[in-house]
């Protein structure tokens, strides 16, 4: 299933490319910016579209505003810059012009999570999932590879309505089957394993298959599903897992606290309980650092993730 | 389009500002909360812009020709509704659900609850922002239509509004008519006391904005502006008037302690009396 001719390759460049392409099928796509064009890769579409994109300049509370303003005269506008200055330093106009206003933009940030590296903690975003998710009416949405980011850019511009993707600044392995099409809300259930089910979202996506494998080798059964929307929740994959399974573990490239883990808790606490063991960043902000070094240093591998299975599967 | 209601007589405008006022009073004193005094310092401007300059059409309120409006300064959500009633969006006999559980008039302006309202506005700072977004779809499909966008004064205390000045300079939005309600009390007591922002003209001229101050009450003075406004090319325009919280009701007016405080029903009638015979 998993791709491995195919080099890797980072969401955020796979987002300029399809945005481009966008961008020559639809003429109502615009793109605004906060001068980060060159590292969201939004750079292609203002080449090739100039009076279709807006470079807002350091002002992302104006971009996001400037974005609602552009879809009320009909236009469809993405709007890219880091996940921790779109989310965060925009919030409120997220919430009052964009959710509240229930305007249809669509916010694609880059640089989401630790694997932004050596840049540190004030630009890793690791509480974005949360408070996006807690915004009335705003779906969110991980893609785990280039392929399925393809696919996300293209559904969300189909969608009407408030949409944050969060993407990544590192380049990550093809893990979706070459034909998969995503569909907003629809988990992808690569298995549901009888001991354990894996949930994971973006570059967590691989390290669950990689641990799935490992536990195999092992006689342990454990699953993956790709919960790439992680609002609004595949419920019905999340009650197929917790029929089958005897633990539920997330993971993601985010805090514990809110994220895809806090919302997978929330809907099997109330629904069909079973243990569910979050992994993420623990209550803590990033450092600087190779990607690599710190999802070891914060455990997001698939050697955590199969420590995990093992310890609290009962087996 | 047609345009019944647009109104060049200016007689008939001061007539339609006195109608407003008592119509934000009647639905303020219903209400039992709601800003009082920065709802009535906007009504000439609001009047004029609505009842002289706007193309719109209650009956298609997404018509994509219609000048846009944008209420920044949210908290004068009255002033806003008794002119979309005016102006036909909806029945004036619903005024007086002003904040109450489950009617679509907001204690600010919700644009999913009630025809009219262009964006949902409340936390302040953000109106001009969104006014840029839309004119610069409307540039891009080369429609002529105007937008409007009315922001208090202690509202660009708000880093973002400068954000949107800029903006609207660097991209030329040139149908772009901004007016800051200069009434000179905020919250907490006079602007300049609390966070000055004067020089205002030099302020918004440095921002590389067409900038006109005036007696925001005087309609001759508006009606020029807003015509100045309409002619100006290559830049942005911004009205700054000058105007008195709760304009029109002498025992409130210049009064902090109006900002969020609504009339008894004593005071109502006294009001209306006193607006009637102005």
């Amino acid at each position: 299933m998993v791709d491995t001719v195919k080099k890797p390759k980072a969401t955020r460049d796979a987002y300029g490319e399809a945005l481009l392409e966008l961008g020559r099928k639809r003429k109502d796509i615009v793109v605004l910016d906060a001068d980060l064009s060159g590292s969201t890769k939004t750079n292609k579409f203002a080449k090739e579209f100039p009076e279709r994109f807006f470079n807002m300049g350091i002002a992302e509370q104006d971009m996001i505003g400037t974005a609602a303003g552009l879809a009320l005269s009909g236009k469809v506008p993405f709007a890219s810059t880091f996940a921790v200055f779109e989310t965060g330093r925009a919030w409120d106009q997220i919430r009052l012009t964009v959710c509240y206003s229930r305007t249809n933009v669509k916010l694609v940030a880059s640089h989401g999570g630790i694997t932004v590296g050596e840049d540190g903690a004030s630009h890793q975003a690791l509480e974005d999932i949360a408070i996006m998710r807690a915004l009335p009416n705003m779906s969110v949405i991980v893609p785990s590879d280039a392929n399925e980011t393809v696919s996300v850019i293209n559904a969300v511009a189909d969608h009407k309505g408030p949409v944050y993707v969060r993407l990544g600044r590192a380049k990550v392995p093809h893990v979706m089957p070459e034909n998969h099409s995503f569909i907003l809300g629809k988990a992808h259930i690569f298995h549901i394993g009888k001991d354990a089910t894996i949930v994971a979202c973006g570059i967590m996506v691989d390290a669950a298959l990689r641990a799935a494998n490992i536990l195999k080798k092992d006689g342990i059964d454990a699953g993956v599903i790709n919960m790439s929307t992680v609002k609004p929740l595949d419920e019905k994959a999340l009650l197929d897992a917790a029929k089958t399974s005897k633990l539920i573990v997330t993971a993601e490239e985010h805090s514990v606290i809110g994220g895809l883990g806090g919302a997978v808790a929330e809907f099997i606490s109330e629904n069909r309980p079973i243990p569910v063991k979050r992994i993420g960043v623990l209550d803590s902000f990033g450092c600087s650092g190779t990607p690599e070094q710190l999802l070891r240093h914060h455990g997001l591998t698939a050697e955590h993730i199969v420590e995990t299975i093992k310890k609290f599967a009962g087996l | 389009m047609s345009q019944a209601w647009m109104i060049t007589d200016i007689e008939k405008l001061k007539e339609t500002a006195k109608e407003i006022r008592i119509e934000i009073l009647k639905m303020l004193t219903s209400a039992g909360s709601g800003h009082t005094g920065g709802s009535l310092s906007a009504v000439d401007i609001a009047v004029a812009i609505y009842f002289s300059k706007m193309r719109f059409n209650p009956d298609d309120p997404f018509w994509p020709d219609r000048d846009r409006f944008i209420l920044s300064k949210g908290h004068a959500a009255p002033l806003l509704y008794a002119i979309l009633a005016k102006a036909g969006y909806f029945s004036s006999d619903i005024l007086c659900d002003l904040r109450k559980m489950e009617s679509p008039l907001q204690g600010h302006p919700c644009c999913k609850s009630i025809p009219g309202v262009e964006v949902s506005t409340g936390s302040l700072g953000q109106g001009l922002s969104v006014a840029n977004g839309m004119a610069l779809g409307l540039k891009l499909d080369n429609n002529p239509a105007r937008v409007y966008c009315i922001m208090g004064d202690g509202e660009i205390q708000e880093g973002q509004v400068w954000e949107a000045a800029m903006t609207a300079s660097h991209y030329g939005l040139d149908n772009i008519c901004a007016v800051i309600d200069r009434n000179g009390l905020q919250i907490d007591g006079p602007v300049e006391k609390v966070m000055g922002i004067e020089p205002l003209t030099d302020k918004w001229a440095a921002f590389r904005w067409h900038t006109q101050r005036i007696d925001g009450h005087d309609m001759e003075s508006i009606l020029g502006a807003l015509a100045e406004a309409d002619k100006t090319r290559g830049k942005p325009s911004v009205i700054i008037a000058d105007t008195v919280k709760s304009k029109g009701v002498s025992f409130f007016e210049g009064k902090v302690e109006y900002h969020g405080v609504t009339p008894s029903n004593e005071e109502l009638e006294k009001a209306i009396k006193e607006i009637n015979n102005g």
